[in-house]
């Protein structure tokens, strides 16, 4: 075995040495490697059907994604993702060819051309002008060069401005003072010249937003939520009067919202599950129009032709959703009903919005773009739904794998014989591709077989561990499971315990760990997953928890806790179901055991006193290590147990402020734990599993760069053992400051942050080595036994180490950083680096060595040590999203493949992006594309060859004879 | 003539070991003025050890000429187990303030209070529960116990050795306390056996550490390209020893030489004892005849 694997070693420092890059070809791409494309969840929809040519939707979405679809199939025309912080408040279409977009708390205005995307500067023959609200302050935009024209600012009389009315000569302003006094300015269109204001106080506070239900008049609720507040105002002067809900319905139950839905004349308020459409006459009298039972949704209100308003709503049906388009004015005929079969994992339905269409037969039909509970968008249309995006994969918020399910033995045979022609076949294209004798048909069915080939796809687990399932926990509460093969959704699961409910209100999912792995003794049950969830945004909302069965996405159990959830802890203990054991923290320093049965009490009585962990307080600037202390004094629960403090570092909050924490992953393989050096030296690497690397910012270059001299900004790094609470290294970056992005592996962090005083970016590595060991050199030690290496290593062994660390300037900022890991650690590592530009970049770590040096001599450079160079290289073959890009990065994780060259990366953000890397190419395998054929080939000429010349001389020998 | 330069080598060596072995009985200030702090009694028996205070100031620091120096105290306390914590003894420092307004800490000193009776009651609770025994300090050293405490802790089995042996890494930043690495100077393996300690006194090791630079990154410009030209010429392969030049041909030819000489040695042993190996083997001598038989046919 360790003949084998010095092989291995040899063989990969030989690949290493000659293969700085690896790049892929262009016919490569796809093969590996998907690509998915998403935009979030919808806000605002807007259809653009006018014309002839390409019909199509565009959305604005929470993920900030401003984007075009095409109506008939669901697909992306053009798309742009704002940044994070730049919110998409409203969305428009002007001139009729150019789409208008207000972001940043209405700071940002911007124009796309629509049919391809383009930012454009809006030029108009006609002279409109463009109202934008934001931060306070009205301004009017003119629609010719987008230069603003006036402004107003109501920021100082601390109005929040609800409303604008817009006529001919005069804009009204309308807006709230505190919740009860109303105010109403009356403006001059020209010039924004204030002509007039009135101010009444509403008898009552309000609740929620103000809605306009037309030109003049408004509705709100008051604070008891029991009266309809209406206002009217007319030429500036403001009136209003009040309705009790009760009047309007007798059954007044629950509590009443009104629906932010458009309508002329009228409005929706929703109690519990029903909604009722009130009309506002011109008296400003309500009247109630009609009552919906199990409405899931009411669109805004489209204007069909002249004066004639259609309005949607769907009602839920048990598996069906029911959907009506009505006239405003003729409320009694239905435009439109349908009922359509909607998957009941996609939830209730979130928003609808409507368009119309003439029929071939002229009357007028409707289509309904629906945004489900998960995120997903469905366009129907005559009962059906003719596409459907899941856009919940937008918002990924943690990632774990599993592995598929072992192939059942016995094949057909029929289904071999069957494959055997096409198998010949296949490889005949194959050698015509390797010989160059392929014509470009024969190019295309290549690439189509290569893309095709089922292999890839298969629900089964394969030898080389490349198919796997990735299970995603979405925003919206919904579990995905896709196939690593070709990015399908294998099951998709709306969790019921992430739903809203009446005991749940906000329920926000947490994180995703794999909760059984059977692999030995348990390997007839099915792998499961549990997914951590929480009832608000707060830490003080109590925890739910959902187990999933990670092969056909069945929830298996769910439980509400009664406690919160402040930190999950995975115990490197399971039971005897392969059960992992896991200890759930809540605020009030108790520690819950999971899964609660008697066996896991039993296992963690016994490595009781060996459980620690650590919590990082970063807004104090303390981290504490604990460990388990003894059953809950106050709680009666033998699950429950109290801990303690073991250490405590507490960071002066006036020099430092904790900015980004990381630690080893728990799952990584380290293959060897001594390094050789050029001189026949050995290094022993510091591998424990229990460090944390901390960085420090000052307080004052928290914020962002440039905000801070160079004097006043330092970063601080700490490498901490968390069981002891040792430091084990500290070292300070004068002039610099995060943010900080930093990954942890073997016995190495790399981390990124901007140099201020250099004005760049940089990237530093420190390796720790551990001297303790270093005396293991003489060989005699070993033969006679004497060496400490076999001896078992604890924390609270006073630990020798020394670190060698170096910076290097690097381009590119980065969203995120990785390490690439392969099931047994041998094959080198590359960094994978998630840059400005929504791309992952793979660095060798050869280039994060803080060994190179200028002049490596002969041995340094047989060994791979790479000549010092100021700044890393960007070699753009390493990217390895090649031409695409990873819309808005937020993570990347990478798994071990079961072949030991590969690990798998899969990139999220707003899109998705899956692939194979081999930092040290695939040494241990054979290419997809190596030809058995040709070998095949090349063994029959050789034996042919041998028979004949064998022949030839046989008959030369002969002739000689009988000379 | 030989006998004059004995003598005078003889000489110089003397002088060599009188000035190697000259004893300045100057009284070091420094070191006299950490005597013994609060009045207790300096215990004869080494339970103090004298501590190195090793700190790594940058060297701008340390060739400030306008520090001024004042005399600081700060308290170690210790619980048992989960007990509250009492006063286990004092550290005294050196603060020196520099003249551009920050402090430090330098040579720092520890004195540890004597177990009492109870104490070592509980310590011998904890060596049997196999428990936690925990120190704290205050974050900030000026205004003890400043922001909150730093608390370390070390399983009690770890430290009895001789007697009880204790090692404390002070980590500064200014003079905020920012972690103590506490623990046993020396290993403490899992399985940890239950030993009391022959004495009970503490032996204490006490380091003080302040933050490292960060290394540079390395800026190059043309002078690099310069120096190049002198640097290369200057390194030049090191000599290799003749084993690691040839040892790819030394192993064969021993292999070769070993081979022969165990022939040679069977070849001789054969010989004599051909005779009883044929007894034992029942060899007959027609097989010895066969060989030239066969030879014969083969022509």
């Amino acid at each position: 075995m360790a003949m084998v694997i010095r092989c291995f070693l040899t063989l990969l420092l030989f690949l290493v040495s000659t293969h700085l890059t690896s790049s892929l070809y262009e016919d490569q791409v796809g093969l590996m490697d998907w690509h998915q494309q998403y935009i979030g969840k919808v806000k605002h929809a807007l259809f653009h059907t006018q014309k002839t040519g390409r019909k199509r939707v565009l959305v604005s979405t929470e993920e900030n994604v401003v984007a075009s679809l095409d109506l008939r199939r669901g697909e992306i025309f053009w798309r742009h993702v704002l940044g994070t912080n730049d919110v998409v408040d409203g969305l428009d279409i002007a001139l009729g060819k150019y789409v208008i977009t207000l972001s940043s708390d209405g700071s940002i205005l911007r124009a796309w051309n629509l049919p391809d995307g383009q930012m454009k500067n809006l030029k108009a023959d006609k002279d409109d002008l463009i109202l934008v609200f934001g931060k306070g302050c009205l301004h009017a935009v003119s629609s010719i060069d987008g230069e603003v024209l006036w402004r107003q600012d109501f920021a100082g009389e601390s109005i929040e401005v609800g409303h604008i009315i817009q006529s001919t000569d005069e804009i009204y302003v309308a807006g709230f003072i505190g919740s009860s006094k109303f105010y109403v300015y009356g403006l001059n269109a020209k010039n924004g010249e204030l002509l007039k204001n009135d101010h009444t106080t509403l008898p009552s506070d309000t609740f929620g937003e103000l809605l306009s239900v037309s030109s003049d008049k408004f509705v709100v609720l008051d604070n008891m939520r029991s009266k309809i507040l209406t206002i009217k105002i007319k030429n500036g002067k403001i009136s209003y009067n009040q309705k009790p809900i009760s009047d309007l319905n007798k059954d007044s139950s629950g509590q009443a919202v009104i629906l932010p839905s458009r309508i002329p004349e009228l409005f929706a308020l929703r109690m519990n599950s029903r909604v009722l459409l009130i009309k506002v006459t011109n008296e400003g009298d309500l009247v109630l129009v009609d009552k919906i039972n199990n409405a899931a949704g009411v669109s805004d209100a489209l204007s069909i032709s002249e004066g004639q308003h259609a309005l949607a709503f769907a009602q839920h049906e048990d598996s069906k959703i029911r959907l009506l388009v009505k006239d405003i004015n003729n409320w009694n005929d239905d435009l439109l009903k349908e009922s359509i079969i909607i998957d009941n994992q996609r939830g209730n339905i979130d928003k609808i919005f409507i368009n119309n269409y003439l029929r071939t037969d002229r009357s007028y039909g409707f289509r309904a773009l629906i945004v489900m509970e998960d995120h997903s968008l469905l366009l129907v249309q005559q009962g059906e739904i003719v596409w459907s995006r899941e856009d919940g994969l937008a918002s990924v918020v943690d990632v774990t794998t599993s592995e598929l399910p072992v192939e059942k033995e016995g094949v057909s045979v029929a289904k071999v014989e069957q494959n055997l022609f096409e198998w010949l076949k296949g490889h005949v294209l194959k050698l015509k591709g390797t010989l160059m004798i392929a014509s470009p048909e024969d190019v295309v069915a290549i690439q189509a077989l290569r893309l095709r080939s089922s292999e890839k796809s298969k629900m089964t687990r394969d030898h080389n561990g490349f198919r796997k399932l990735l299970i995603i926990l979405t925003r919206a509460g919904k579990v995905f499971a896709l196939h690593t093969g070709d990015g399908r959704v294998v099951w998709s699961v709306l969790l019921h315990t992430l739903r809203k409910t009446e005991v749940c209100k906000d329920p926000v999912g947490l994180n995703i760990y794999q909760w059984q792995v059977p692999h030995h003794h348990a390997l007839d049950e099915n792998p499961s997953i549990l997914v951590v969830g929480r009832c608000g945004p707060s830490l003080a909302t109590p925890a739910v928890l959902s187990f999933i069965d990670a092969y056909n996405g069945k929830e298996l159990n769910s439980m509400s806790l009664t406690h919160t959830v402040a930190q999950v802890i995975p115990l490197p203990y399971t039971d005897s179901t392969e059960q992992r054991l896991h200890l759930i923290i809540d605020i009030n320093q108790h520690a819950y055991l999971y899964p609660r049965s008697p066996e896991a009490i039993d296992i963690l009585q016994r490595e009781f006193s060996n459980v620690y962990w650590y919590s990082v307080e970063a807004d104090d600037g303390v981290i504490r290590g604990h460990a388990l202390k003894g059953n809950c004094i106050h709680i009666i629960d033998e699950y429950c147990f109290d801990f303690r403090d073991l250490w405590s570092i507490v960071f002066p909050s006036e020099t430092e402020k904790i900015i980004a924490t990381v630690t080893r992953k728990s799952n990584e393989v380290v293959h060897t734990q001594a390094k050789v050096m050029t001189d026949y030296d050995v290094m022993y690497k510091y591998v424990s599993k229990n460090v944390l690397f901390v960085a420090n910012a000052a307080p004052k270059a928290r914020g962002e760069i440039g905000a801070a001299t160079p004097e006043e900004a330092w970063l601080v790094i700490y490498i901490i053992d968390t069981v002891t609470g040792r430091i084990l290294h500290r070292m300070t970056h004068h002039g610099c400051q995060g943010p900080v992005h930093a990954v942890f592996s073997e016995n190495w962090v790399v981390y990124h942050y901007f140099n201020l005083r250099a004005h760049r970016y940089e990237m530093s590595v420190v390796e720790v080595y551990d001297q303790s060991r270093g005396d293991n050199k003489d060989v005699w030690k070993f033969v006679l036994g004497k060496h400490n290496l076999t001896s078992p290593i604890s924390s609270y062994y006073r630990p020798e180490v020394t670190t060698k660390s170096q910076s290097y300037f690097f381009t590119h900022s980065v969203k995120a950083i990785e390490v690439t890991s392969t099931a047994k650690g041998i094959t080198s590592k590359q960094l994978l680096i998630g840059t400005i530009g929504d791309q992952v970049l793979a660095l060798d770590k050869r280039f994060l060595d803080p060994r190179r040096t200028l002049n490596p001599s002969q041995a340094e450079k047989e060994e791979g040590i790479i000549p010092l160079t100021d700044s890393l290289p960007i070699i753009s073959q390493t990217y390895i999203t090649h031409s695409l890009k990873v819309e808005g990065l937020q993570g990347i994780v990478t798994v071990p493949a079961k072949l030991e060259s590969t690990s798998l990366v899969f990139a999220y953000g707003v899109d998705l992006f899956f692939t194979q890397v081999a930092p040290s190419r695939t040494y241990d395998s054979l290419t997809e594309d190596f030809s058995y054929a040709l070998l095949l080939l090349t063994i029959v000429a050789l034996v042919a060859a041998i028979f004949v010349t064998w022949v030839l001389s046989e008959r030369k020998d002969l002739q000689e004879k009988w000379r | 003539m030989g006998a004059l330069h004995f003598r005078s080598f003889f000489a110089v060596a003397l002088l060599l070991t009188c000035a190697l072995g000259f004893q300045s009985d100057e009284l070091l200030l420094d070191d006299d003025e950490f005597g013994i702090e609060g009045g207790r009694s300096f215990d004869s028996d080494s339970r103090h050890q004298p501590s190195a205070a090793a700190t790594s100031t940058t060297s701008r620091k340390r060739f400030s000429d306008s520090a001024s120096d004042s005399k600081i105290q700060f308290p170690l306390q210790h619980a048992f187990g989960d007990s509250d914590f009492s006063d286990a003894g004092n550290f005294s420092a050196r603060l020196k303030t520099w003249s551009h307004g920050g402090q430090t800490l330098t040579k720092l000193r520890f004195k540890r209070d004597p177990l009492t009776d109870v104490e070592q009651k509980n310590f011998q609770e904890l060596l049997r529960g196999d428990d936690f025994y925990r120190i704290r300090l205050p974050s900030n050293v000026l205004s003890p116990p400043g922001r909150e405490y730093i608390i370390s802790s070390v399983k009690a089995r770890c430290l009895p050795g001789d007697g009880l042996e204790e090692h404390f890494v002070i980590h500064m930043e200014g003079v905020n306390v920012l972690a103590v690495n506490y623990g046993a100077p020396g290993a403490c393996p899992y399985p940890r056996q239950l030993k009391l300690p022959a004495k009970w006194s503490f032996k204490s090791y006490t380091v003080l550490k302040n933050s490292e630079q960060a290394p540079r990154a390395p800026i190059f410009a043309e002078d690099v390209l310069g120096g190049e030209g002198g640097v290369g010429e200057a390194v030049k392969p090191m000599e290799k020893s003749f084993w690691a030049k040839y040892w790819m041909y030394l192993i064969p030819l021993g292999l070769i030489v070993m081979n022969a000489v165990t022939q040679a040695m069977n070849m001789p042993d054969e010989q004599p004892g051909g005779q009883p190996g044929a007894q034992t083997q029942q060899q007959p001598g027609p097989a010895v005849q066969r060989g030239p038989g066969s030879g014969v046919r083969r022509r």
